[in-house]
């Protein structure tokens, strides 16, 4: 077999992971395509949101309280800057810093779940109980403090919200790997000698992945909405940045003022809208992946 | 209704013309039982059997009008006692169900609730159904008890599922299904779960009980040996359709069609037995223990001659499995040595280079939690290439096609998902994922106990025809006397921690025994229909005495 190259057969290649994709997307429902069409317009805006904003983040442009579709697409707020610009670069600036603030939860989360559930013992104890501890304060309330401790700055933020936040995805991760540590394959892996990388990555990570990319996609949204909820507060993004929570604040005093009627909508409505549509979009978009991937399909 | 008047024998209980059911599977409706019959009269016992997937425990659950979540019953009728069950509403066929059709499942320990006590559960059907007061039901479940010879009768029903054995559990069962006396009950393989030494007893007591009762039973099983103790009749099933039927010592002495001889003949499998003197590994006066307190394995030694088999026998919780951890370093023991090429092996597994851990190999005994649902056989099988050979790429792949072949599978297998395969195949693909360390040892753990008898010849017949082609050791761990029988070079018996016996398969499975290998071989079923009377009779008068 080795002297004849001719004669080697040739084994059919890895199937590339763009093919992957490929065959997924053919099967997605209409409502998954909405929410990833949705996601795509708003990574957009917020990617190149200087592009394709009228105006400038915090330019004032005209007079204040412009109504919607006049000068202005969605008019101007309290100072007279365009609303529809604060928008978009707002969709940067919220956008951005929920998803990093996720992602860092869920690296922080995920790893010490899994590596507990791998290790048991008083590992396992000692963080289990302080996270328990975290848990049992509510968030809102604890992120108010720890902002007034350390200082309104977005670094503190995203670290403070996304520390919170980990404690949730520990108990998620670590709950779903204990069922996995206990699989034989798991047991091979380490027979084989393999190294804590491998096990928790490739053996345990794959088999927990669904709940957690689900699980990623309502934090995501919950970060968020409390983003929004301290911006709102004050504490949040500070201005003159723009961010969808803080605009809802400002034009607050206006929510019973429509201008005109239908489609004249108040102008804290704008962010708002912004905020609920992306919100439902993700789910949308989590749904079918668990659905796909839990096996729930057609038991009935 | 349940008067012992009305229960005579000879009339028709249940009737079942043309029955078809289809299952779901990915949204499509394919057939699973294809127009089967089935009359049972009053005190008959009818054993169903035949593979995995030939549609026995489908047929089983629908002689009560019943079809599972992803099944539906398309066509045939189901009498029971003059009741049209595929007519019936869903309320009648609840009234039916627990009082007159009963149904005892496999695994007893999960049919139970953990929370409750024995006794609750047991008169929970008769208090129900208002057949029986609380308090006249739990004498009557007491009665049942004994009949079914469980120890203490009186106190036993005040314990919770986990303080009783699995054997005790399964009685229980039984005890729950008769309670209201039930005209039918449906048997769903209920002893597969068990040791052969507790089979016994589980056996006698739901015959003797069914007798006494003149119950009408159908009692489904892939165990031959079983059911011919058990059934008056026996139908044959295979692809959801009937091969044959007749009484149990007809469709003993003569089967007629050739699957059914196929399933009769006795093992052809039989491996000439060599004694071999190159010891590769030697278990040396191990003891070792999970907590502190209970040891587990009691001072064992047992060696292992290069390219031979040795079987280690016994039932759960004799240490078996424990000597397989010792040996893989995943249980260190606390006294003795494992030698291995006559070097001593490391105790812990983390102490042990990555040679070492290369030359032992071993295969589980489901494949199901063995390999990682989320890779492809070409990770699963090609992992242990590249980790401990270096092989990457298009080489790597080429080994596995090559190892694919090896155990006769196609190399279109190579991009496929342990889900999307059979179990014989995902166990094919374990022994594949073992060869690939190119091993001197492979230790199998029950490798053939969750497959069908045609499926486990299969697969022994593979690792026999390897280890001729690789010289590859088999320490064998089981508890199936036939496989031992088939496979062995030496046989092993553990008891309770200790090795009882060991030495060559001609030694061990011929007179004279010790005592408990007597016990434990005396115990498996024979296709002989008087085997389990005989026994009890034989084992009765050597209590006597």
């Amino acid at each position: 077999m080795t002297d004849q190259p001719a004669d080697i057969r040739s084994v059919r290649a890895r199937r590339s992971a763009w093919e992957n994709v490929r065959r997924t997307l053919a099967t997605a429902p209409i409502s998954a395509w909405f929410g990833m069409i949705v996601i795509a317009i708003y990574a957009i805006a917020a990617i190149f949101a200087p592009l394709i904003a009228p105006h400038g983040e915090a330019e004032v442009v005209g007079k204040a309280y412009q109504p919607a579709f006049g000068d202005y697409l969605l008019g101007t707020d309290q100072i007279g800057r365009d609303l529809f610009s604060r928008l978009i670069y707002g969709a940067r600036n919220t956008i951005g810093i929920a998803l990093l603030t996720t992602m860092i939860s869920f690296l922080v989360g995920g790893t010490l779940g899994v590596l507990t559930a791998l290790k048991r013992g008083w590992f396992d104890q000692t963080a289990s109980r302080i996270v328990d501890a975290f848990l049992a304060i509510p968030v809102l309330i604890f992120a108010l403090m720890l902002l007034a401790v350390f200082g309104r700055s977005i670094t503190n933020l995203i670290l403070i919200l996304a520390l919170l936040d980990s404690t949730r995805v520990f108990r998620l991760a670590r709950a779903t790997a204990l069922n996995v540590v206990v699989m034989d394959y798991v047991e091979a892996a380490k027979l084989r000698g393999e190294g804590l990388r491998w096990i928790v990555f490739r053996e345990i990570v794959p088999n927990i992945l669904p709940p957690l990319i689900t699980e990623f996609g309502l934090r995501f949204c919950f970060v968020f909405l409390t983003i929004a909820s301290l911006s709102f507060l004050g504490v949040g993004i500070q201005p003159p940045t723009a961010d969808w929570g803080s605009m809802v604040a400002e034009s607050k005093a206006l929510i019973n003022f429509p201008v005109k009627t239908f489609p004249y909508l108040p102008a804290p409505f704008y962010p708002a809208i912004a905020i609920a549509l992306l919100t439902i979009a993700v789910n949308f978009v989590v749904d079918w992946f668990l659905h796909k991937t839990s096996g729930l399909r057609d038991e009935l | 209704m349940n008067s012992e008047q009305q229960r005579v024998k000879g009339e028709v209980l249940i009737e079942i013309k043309g029955l078809k059911i289809e299952g779901n599977a990915d949204g499509v409706w394919h057939p699973i039982v294809k127009g089967v019959d089935l009359t049972l009269k009053r005190g008959e016992v009818l054993g169903l059997i035949g593979e995995s997937g030939a549609g026995k425990s489908t047929i089983g659950l629908a002689a009560m009008g019943f079809a599972r979540p992803g099944c539906r019953i398309v066509d045939g009728s189901i009498v029971f006692n003059g009741i049209d069950l595929r007519k019936a509403s869903d309320d009648r066929k609840r009234d039916l169900w627990g009082s007159r059709i009963a149904y005892v499942a496999q695994s007893a320990a999960a049919a139970f609730n953990p929370a409750h006590q024995l006794i609750d559960q047991t008169v929970e059907t008769a208090v129900n159904h208002s057949v029986m007061g609380r308090s006249k039901a739990e004498a009557d479940a007491v009665e049942l008890y004994r009949r079914l010879q469980l120890p203490n009768p009186d106190t036993i029903g005040d314990r919770y599922p986990h303080q009783v054995s699995g054997g005790q559990l399964q009685r229980a069962m039984t005890a729950m299904a008769m309670s209201c006396r039930p005209d039918l009950i449906i048997f769903d393989e209920p002893t597969t779960a068990l040791d052969v030494t507790t089979q016994v007893e589980v056996l006698a007591a739901m015959r003797d009980i069914v007798e006494q009762f003149n119950t009408a039973a159908i009692y489904i099983t892939h165990d031959l040996a079983v059911v011919a103790q058990m059934a008056d009749r026996i139908m044959v099933l295979r692809h959801g359709k009937e091969v044959e039927e007749a009484p149990t010592r007809d469709m003993l002495k003569e089967p007629k069609e050739d699957y059914t001889k196929t399933l009769w003949a006795v093992r052809k499998l039989a491996k000439e037995e060599s004694v071999s003197d190159d010891v590769v590994l030697r278990v040396h006066e191990v003891d070792a223990s999970y907590s502190s307190v209970v040891k587990v394995l009691d001072n064992v030694t047992v060696q292992l001659p290069r390219g031979r088999t040795v079987s280690v026998v016994g039932e759960s919780g004799s240490g078996k499995s424990t000597l397989a951890r010792a040996i893989t370093g995943l249980l260190p023991p606390s006294k003795g040595e494992i030698y291995f090429n006559d070097k001593p092996l490391s105790a812990a597994l983390r102490d042990r280079d990555k040679d070492t851990l290369r030359r032992i190999q071993m295969i589980y005994q489901s494949a199901d939690t063995s390999l990682n649902p989320r890779q492809t056989i070409r990770d699963i099988i090609g992992r242990p290439i590249e980790f401990y050979h270096g092989i990457r790429g298009a080489a790597c792949d080429r080994k596995v096609a090559e190892l694919l072949d090896a155990i006769e599978l196609s190399e279109n297998f190579i991009d496929r998902l342990p889900t999307e395969l059979s179990g014989g195949q995902k166990q094919r693909i374990s022994i594949a994922r073992a060869l690939a360390a190119e091993p001197e040892i492979i230790i199998c753990d029950e490798v053939t106990s969750a497959l069908d008898q045609i499926v486990q010849e299969e697969i022994l017949t593979l690792l026999m025809r390897l280890q001729k082609e690789t010289n590859v050791s088999y320490l064998f761990i089981t508890h199936d006397i036939a496989t031992v029988r088939a496979i062995s070079d030496e046989i092993v018996v553990m008891y309770q921690g200790r090795v009882v016996q060991q030495g060559p398969k001609s030694k061990v499975l011929n007179p004279p025994y010790p005592a408990y290998t007597e016990l434990l071989l005396s115990s498996v079923p024979e296709m002989d229909p008087d085997w389990l009377t005989n026994l009890l009779a034989r084992r009765k008068a050597e209590a006597k005495v």
